[in-house]
């Protein structure tokens, strides 16, 4: 799969590609409304959020209510309707995590992008989050860096990671 | 269709086998306080207002949702229930802004009602003051979030009998609203069919019929009543 | 496929076996410290060397010691390589050469490997998770084959029923009786769904048995489909689990492509399919109901039950819910006898527990004891105890729905009933360990903020209930709550707990109603004076 368009101008021919693999996954799941969740997911993993236009194209390929759409797309987390920053990352705040400090890893990191949680750089570079448990509690804290989980996170190496994506 | 016999707060009645207790409890004229139901929509549970004790069950259980039983025994106003009742009603009054004296439903409230039927004189929770939209693009109607409780009788009459689902619910906890087609404004809908039941249906003031002013909004629930009689149990006539 | 083909398989993938084999764990927690590298690089030093033909080096699952990995195991001595490196590989080499080696080993019988039982985590670290013929190699499918044609569905159904395995999700529902009311519902479909949705902060146990043995799942549904009558398969997995979720994908493959999933599988007249959902960031998905919602393509909010889903499922056919953990027991348990498994654990409690070890422990990572382990067995012998000496305040178990079970009361038995009498409940097995220097009041604000971050907002105790208990909960950690406040929070717990319409709701006041039975000097102690 294509992963996220970073640049905003994008060319109609790379649109065109991103829309026949959004295609290809709603004429296989049979264009059933109830594979409504399978389809956001490509389309995010797609495009990186789901614009409006997106939302209203499946709406209208899978035919169900607009409203319908809307409100599974922002019940789940993984759902974006605004763009995301050209990296990622991802403070993992489950119990193992936070019980070894994963707030303060977040804060620190706050502080040093001048964003919360959920935002991204005025810039568009980076965007931070915060997840509910990964499931690498053995190696906590974690933090995944652009879909890369990384172990044993301290105040240094986060801000070192930051720094190289400025 | 076999007849169950059962008791609610010990007194003895019959029900048609299938009936929630909700029903047969209204039946017999037996009050249990209730938002989110409405009759001929599909039941959600979803405010536990209704919630009963019931002798086969260590929970409480909904009586909107659950089926009467040969000899279950139901109790429907003991002081645990009572006291949980008002603290839901104080959960709803808090979380956003009911300020009866400017509603366009003063007077005419499900809520308020329920509130003064069920004792609340004060509420326990700092209210939180929500700074909410309203959406007046509709030339009919309106809608103040500030006043939803999020019941969802707007979401399912439009689903269920207008057949428009105009209605759905956004986000979700507290974040939760109730939203017009792509979360547009409601004058913009495509699939609005200006049918006006989700305002006939709203048990506060949130969703209104513009040009009335404070506790001036009448809503004829009976006619709602009767056209999904019609709908659903096909009795056009009264 | 038939048997023959099945024991060709086995057989031929036993002839390639060499010698000796490097288990190198891949599962997420050592994949996050570099495994994948290291086990290329271990495979690279091994053919320069020209060793290829004498050592192999497998890519396994969860070895289990997750705080010292990455993990690597040697086949023959059984012992353990920890904190392997890029940098300290070649160590591994001068081990096989009887030298000297520099690198950390754990010896089997050390106190973490001794004190464990493996029934669920029987293949976990010795098959290669990718690989089929490694499965069949250990044995599998060969369980499936004889039900098919050796019982009927209600001889499955009896022996799971005999050997008392309760659902491991939670609440411990016997899974015999689950699998009953299924088979009994009469509808022309029905459901079986995987509950992969491991949601618990703290919790990795699911993910680690699908990340290291993800065909025993496919073969534990596959035989509880034939015993309840279904056609077709889910499993509701997290989105959240990359990894689990592209082994899974091999595996379905892998099973389709043998014909261990399809039609006529084993030529036997019965026919069974497995497709993924993959969920999208919701905690309450791993209810029930809003799994079943979410798999719809729904909101995932809960609706009341009943009707059960046993009755009205899925599209509102009849539906077996189960999760990973109660799955993967069912192989074993068909294979060596319901008997063989009543006789583990304890007198309600059968067989034995997954628990996810983390927190102030020295040891983390995935263990499995026989049900009936004290807890003082698992954190101090097995977990190592705190480190630096520090010393155990208390243990949380169950999540966000569990509660807190203080240091006093380490010598209980794990079980599901002793669990819920402290308080706390087994949930789907995350085991926390919290150190002196904890908050408690911190911890239970802590998880009802995960309760309230969480709730779907169908209801109003749990929508705003949860927010009010976080509130008075911020209150009292500021010095700002009065007695008043906090008679009022007990209330409100008790109320969240009978009213909201599901387990999340209804379990949400857990952590702060358990904090309260066994800390509760340290809410008073945060309390101000009334004016």
């Amino acid at each position: 799969m294509e992963p996220a368009v970073k640049n905003k101008t994008k060319s109609t021919e790379q649109t065109d590609n991103r829309l026949k693999f959004l295609n290809a996954a709603l004429k296989k799941n049979l264009y059933q409304p109830d594979a409504l969740i399978e389809i956001l997911h490509t389309a995010q993993e797609l495009f990186g959020y789901l614009s409006r236009e997106t939302l209203e194209y499946i709406t209208r390929e899978l035919k169900l209510p607009p409203s319908k759409v809307y409100g599974v797309a922002t019940f789940y987390n993984f759902f974006s309707l605004k763009p995301k920053g050209e990296h990622t990352c991802i403070v993992c705040m489950g119990t193992a995590c936070y019980v070894k400090g994963a707030a303060e890893l977040l804060s620190e990191m706050e502080k040093f992008l001048n964003i919360k949680a959920g935002e991204t750089t005025p810039d568009g570079k980076v965007s931070i989050a915060t997840a509910r448990c990964i499931g690498t509690c053995g190696s906590a804290p974690a933090i995944i860096y652009d879909n890369q989980v990384a172990a044993y996170q301290t105040k240094e190496t986060v801000i070192k990671k930051l720094k190289e994506w400025l | 269709m076999s007849v169950k016999t059962f008791s609610i707060d010990g007194k003895v009645i019959s029900a048609k086998e299938g009936q929630t207790i909700l029903e047969a409890a209204r039946d017999a004229g037996i009050f249990i306080p209730t938002l989110c139901h409405f009759p001929g929509l599909t039941n959600v549970g979803a405010c536990r207002l209704c919630l009963v004790e019931v002798s086969n069950s260590s929970k409480l259980q909904p009586a909107c949702t659950t089926k009467v039983s040969e000899g279950m025994e139901v109790r429907s106003n003991s002081e645990k229930l009572k006291e949980y009742r008002k603290l839901i009603i104080e959960l709803l009054l808090s979380e956003r802004n009911h300020q009866c004296s400017v509603c366009v439903a003063n007077g005419n409230c499900e809520l308020q009602n329920l509130a003064m039927t069920l004792g609340v004189d004060h509420v326990r929770f700092d209210f939180r003051f929500p700074n909410l939209p309203v959406d007046i693009s509709h030339e009919l109607f309106g809608i103040d979030h500030n006043r939803c409780i999020l019941c969802t009788r707007c979401v399912r009459v439009c689903d269920e009998i207008e057949g428009a689902h105009t209605w759905d619910v956004a986000n979700r906890g507290a974040n939760a609203i109730v939203i017009t087609d792509m979360n547009q404004p409601w004058g913009e809908s495509e699939s609005c069919t200006s049918c006006g039941k989700c305002v006939l249906v709203c048990p506060t003031g949130a969703l209104f019929k513009r040009g009335v002013s404070v506790a001036e909004l009448q809503k004829d629930k009976s006619h709602l009543e009767f056209i999904i009689q019609a709908r659903v149990k096909k009795q056009w006539i009264r | 496929m038939d048997l023959a083909e099945l024991l060709e398989i086995s057989e031929k993938e036993r002839r390639k076996k060499k010698p000796l084999e490097i288990h190198c764990c891949v599962a997420a927690s050592c994949v996050s410290s570099n495994s994948q590298s290291i086990k290329d690089k271990l495979t690279e030093i091994l053919r320069n060397q020209n060793l290829a033909d004498k050592v192999d080096v497998i890519g396994v699952g969860c070895l289990g010691l997750c705080s010292k990995g990455p993990l690597l195991r040697n086949s023959q001595s059984g012992e353990f390589y920890c904190n392997v490196s890029l940098d300290n590989v070649e160590e591994i080499l001068k081990d096989l050469k009887g030298e000297k080696c520099r690198i950390e080993k754990i010896s089997p019988d050390d106190p973490f490997y001794k004190k464990q039982m493996h029934i669920v985590l029987e293949n976990s670290g010795k098959i290669d998770p990718e690989s089929i013929e490694s499965y069949i190699a250990n044995g599998g499918y060969i369980t499936l084959y004889q039900v098919l044609h050796e019982m009927t569905p209600q001889e499955v159904i009896e022996e799971i029923t005999k050997s008392g395995l309760r659902g491991r999700g939670g609440a411990g529902y016997p899974t015999g009786l689950k699998w009953s009311l299924v088979a009994k519902s009469v509808a022309e479909k029905k459901f079986v769904v995987c509950n992969a949705d491991e949601g618990d902060p703290g919790a990795f146990m699911d993910r680690s048995v699908l990340e290291s043995d993800p065909h025993k799942i496919i073969e534990g549904m596959t035989i509880a489909a034939y015993a309840v009558g279904a056609q077709q398969g889910y499993i509701y997995i997290r989105g959240e689990y990359p990894l689990a979720i592209s082994r899974l994908q091999t595996a379905i493959r892998q099973a389709k492509k043998y014909g261990l999933l399809g039609s006529q599988i084993f030529e036997a007249n019965f026919d069974f399919k497995i497709d993924l959902r993959i969920g999208a960031g919701a905690f309450v998905c791993g209810e029930e109901t809003a799994l079943m919602q979410s798999i719809e393509g729904k909101r995932g909010t809960p609706y009341p039950r009943p009707p059960y889903p046993a009755e009205y499922g899925l599209w509102g056919y009849p539906t077996l819910i189960n999760n990973v953990e109660t799955f993967a027991n069912v192989v074993p348990i068909i294979r060596n006898g319901s008997e063989w498994f009543s006789k583990i654990g304890t007198e309600n409690s059968k067989g034995t527990k997954v628990f996810a070890l983390a927190g102030k422990i020295a040891r983390t990572g995935l263990i499995e004891v026989p049900m009936g382990t004290t807890l003082r067995e698992i954190v101090e012998e097995i977990g190592g105890g705190v480190p630096n000496k520090g010393k155990i305040k208390a243990i949380q178990t169950g999540g966000p729905s569990g509660g807190c079970i203080p240091a006093s009361k380490l010598d209980t038995p794990v079980d599901y009933e002793s669990l819920i009498e402290l308080g706390s409940m087994m949930g789907s097995g995350g085991m926390i360990v919290m150190d002196e220097n904890t908050n408690m009041v911190e911890v239970a604000k802590f998880f009802m903020e995960f309760s309230k971050d969480e709730s779907c907002g169908k209801c109003i105790p749990c929508r705003a209930g949860t927010y009010e208990i976080h509130n008075i909960l911020s209150k009292i950690l500021n010095g700002e709550a009065t007695q008043y406040d906090f008679e009022k929070l007990k209330l409100l717990c008790k109320m969240v707990k009978e009213t909201s319409l599901c387990g999340l709701g209804q379990s949400a006041p857990n952590p702060v109603l358990s904090t309260i039975m066994n800390f509760e000097d340290e809410y008073l102690s945060l309390l101000k004076e009334d004016i």
